[in-house]
């Protein structure tokens, strides 16, 4: 289809334009426009509530925009028919906030779900690359445990490599370092930086761990109440002067006695 | 009682100057508030004097109390104002005494007219999403068939080993005493007129066309409705149906379809095992009590059912349980707010599918025996 589009730079993997979402009365977002550029660590940013994880459930799908337009890879998600959207699904992994594992299948049977779903291989070459995905996020031999087996910090890098399983050109993380401690989120985050790195990997990161955006972070889109109110490289995001966006880089470097 | 309490917690003077007695602190002594408020109401005049000089502290509560006391005071435009104030007093006023009119949200006001219609308006995108449900898992549950059940292998199996083996002792022990129990109530009228026989009559037929598909289809209601529910809506809460989505499979045909093959194999020979068990539970009666050789008991029950009946049984176990499953993922889908919604779900879908599968039960015995 338009698998060239996504080579050309600057030609957006991923645009929300003009996007609006309420539930029911309460509006949540309100007209967003956001590019997703390839190659670059997207990190979407905002105080709780403001409507981040509804941006990124627009951003994949699983939401209908009110009003706007979301395009994947080119094409507007919600005028393509089914077998369409299949082909679009198979270029974006996600990683969900608590990971979002089978909780009745083992690691192994998660990380083969999309490979199974999407793909003609036989098992011994699913098996093979189910091994090679989990390595690659530090999980090597544990194929065979079930998810509940498994610390939160484990639970979500083998989500990760489940996102990963199709090599997605783009992948959309949801918090991934909420609830864990600052280690394994340090060990989260180079993970995040040597896929987009060594594999050249675009990722759409949510979240507001202000030390995770520090080392992570190539542009940010800060939300303000629905609205989209700053973006930006992630110097100008730290030297800006719009208030929501400086408070929030201020008051996470702050004690509270000051 | 109370009216000696208020009377000792503060007392109103002559100038229309109202003594705080009672210790305010935790809120005071029961029904302070009410108190007050009369008093404040009885006294003439729009300027109300409280003098707190018998206390000696103040708290959040006390504080909040008086707060309270000055709101429902302006309301009846009167005001109160504090003297007396010791030190600590002072500090506690100063610290928890807000006479702000409490904010309350506007309520959302409904007319009868009005609630009637939405209820209606609910109901009915209800009915349509139950409908979407049930067309989609009929579709998936077909297609299936022949494409195989998708991705998970051995899913079907090991849904049918689990709502089905699971269940095979207690449904085996139900039936055996309703069995038991029918042929025990009628003994005693069946034998006034020497019409002993008809036990194995009356417990083959209500066990075949009634009590084996129904109490079968209870048990699993109870058993594997409220398990599929709370399966489904665990993974709704834990994002795992999004994340099914958003990897291209569809949650109904990965979740529910293997249940509902699951239960539509073994929920009809489950119900037939519960026949089976049920006349033999009538057996005993008959032979202990009612003088009945074995023999006689199973010929008479094997000429007394048509095959109607056992059609009627069958087709009704079958209904029962792809009641059960559709019930269990309707609400699991539903399912609102964290784990905590979890639990309301089952809980209505085990009510919800009992209720359907009885009133299938009376509308299918309608139109069998009609």
């Amino acid at each position: 289809m338009t698998n060239n589009s996504s080579n050309i730079p600057n030609e957006p993997l991923a645009r929300v334009t003009n996007l609006t979402a309420a539930y029911q009365d309460r509006v949540v977002l309100e007209n967003v426009s956001l590019d997703v550029i390839p190659g670059e660590i997207l990190v979407i940013l905002g105080t709780s509530g403001c409507g981040k994880t509804t941006l990124l459930k627009h951003f994949i799908g699983l939401m209908k925009p009110a009003e706007g337009n979301v395009e994947l890879f080119g094409e507007d998600w919600w005028l393509l028919d089914e077998p369409e959207r299949e082909s679009i699904i198979q270029r974006i992994g996600v990683l969900f906030q608590n990971g979002a594992l089978l909780g009745s299948r083992s690691m192994g049977a998660n990380v083969a779900v999309p490979l199974e779903q999407h793909t003609n291989l036989p098992d011994t070459v699913i098996d093979r690359v189910v091994k090679m995905k989990l390595r690659k996020v530090g999980l090597r031999g544990m194929e065979k445990l079930l998810p509940s087996e498994l610390s939160g910090g484990m639970r979500k890098r083998a989500a990760l490599a489940r996102a990963m399983a199709l090599d997605p050109p783009l992948i959309f993380c949801d918090e991934p370092s909420a609830g864990l401690d600052p280690a394994t989120t340090y060990n989260l985050d180079r993970l995040l930086l040597d896929l987009r790195d060594n594999l050249g990997l675009t990722m759409v990161v949510v979240t507001h761990e202000t030390a995770s955006i520090r080392r992570i972070a190539d542009r940010i889109a800060f939300l303000d109440e629905g609205k989209l109110i700053f973006t930006g490289p992630l110097e100008d995001a730290l030297t800006t002067d719009i208030e929501p966006v400086s408070e929030f880089f201020k008051m996470a470097g702050e004690s509270v006695n000051s | 009682m109370a009216r000696k309490d208020i009377n000792q917690s503060f007392k109103v003077e002559d100038n229309g100057k109202i003594c705080i007695l009672a210790d305010l602190r935790r809120g005071g002594p029961p029904r302070m508030l009410e108190g007050l408020t009369e008093a404040v109401k009885a006294i003439e005049g729009d300027r109300i004097e409280i003098d707190l000089s018998e206390l000696d502290k103040m708290d959040s509560l006390g504080a909040s109390l008086l707060a309270e006391l000055a709101v429902r005071s302006r309301v009846m435009s009167k005001n109160i104002n504090f003297t007396g104030i010791s030190e600590n007093v002072e500090k506690g006023l100063a610290r928890y005494y807000f006479p702000s009119p409490s904010v309350r949200l506007p309520k959302k006001f409904y007319s009868y007219v009005e609630a009637l219609g939405q209820k209606i308006v609910n109901f009915w995108e209800d009915a349509g999403d139950l409908l979407l449900l049930v067309s989609e898992t009929v579709y998936w549950s077909v297609v299936t068939l022949w494409r195989g059940d998708g991705h998970r292998k051995g899913g079907i199996e090991a849904q049918a080993l689990s709502i089905g083996v699971g269940a095979l002792p207690v449904v085996a022990l139900i039936a055996f005493l309703i069995g038991l129990i029918l042929a025990l109530q009628s003994a005693e009228q069946l034998r006034q007129f020497g019409a002993n026989i008809y036990v194995a009559d009356l417990v083959a037929i209500s066990m075949t066309t009634e009590m084996g598909p129904l109490m079968t289809a209870i048990l699993l209601a109870g058993r594997s409705g409220s398990a599929i529910a709370a399966e489904i809506a665990t993974m709704q809460v834990n994002e795992e149906i999004d994340a099914l989505r958003v990897m291209g499979l569809n949650p109904i045909r990965y979740v529910v379809v293997p249940k509902v093959w699951g239960i539509l194999i073994t929920a009809p020979l489950l119900s037939i095992m519960s026949v089976v068990i049920g006349i033999t539970g009538g057996l005993i009666i008959a032979v202990t009590s009612l003088d009945l050789t074995p023999r006689a008991y199973f010929l008479e029950a094997a000429t007394s059912l048509f095959l109607i009946d056992i059609i009627a049984g069958f087709v009704k176990s079958l209904v029962f349980a792809f009641l059960i499953v559709i019930l269990a993922a309707y609400f699991g889908f539903r399912v609102k707010g964290g784990p905590e919604g979890v639990g309301r779900v089952t809980t209505a879908s085990v009510v919800a599918s009992i209720f359907a599968v009885i009133m299938a039960d009376a509308a299918l015995g309608l139109l069998f025996y009609m």
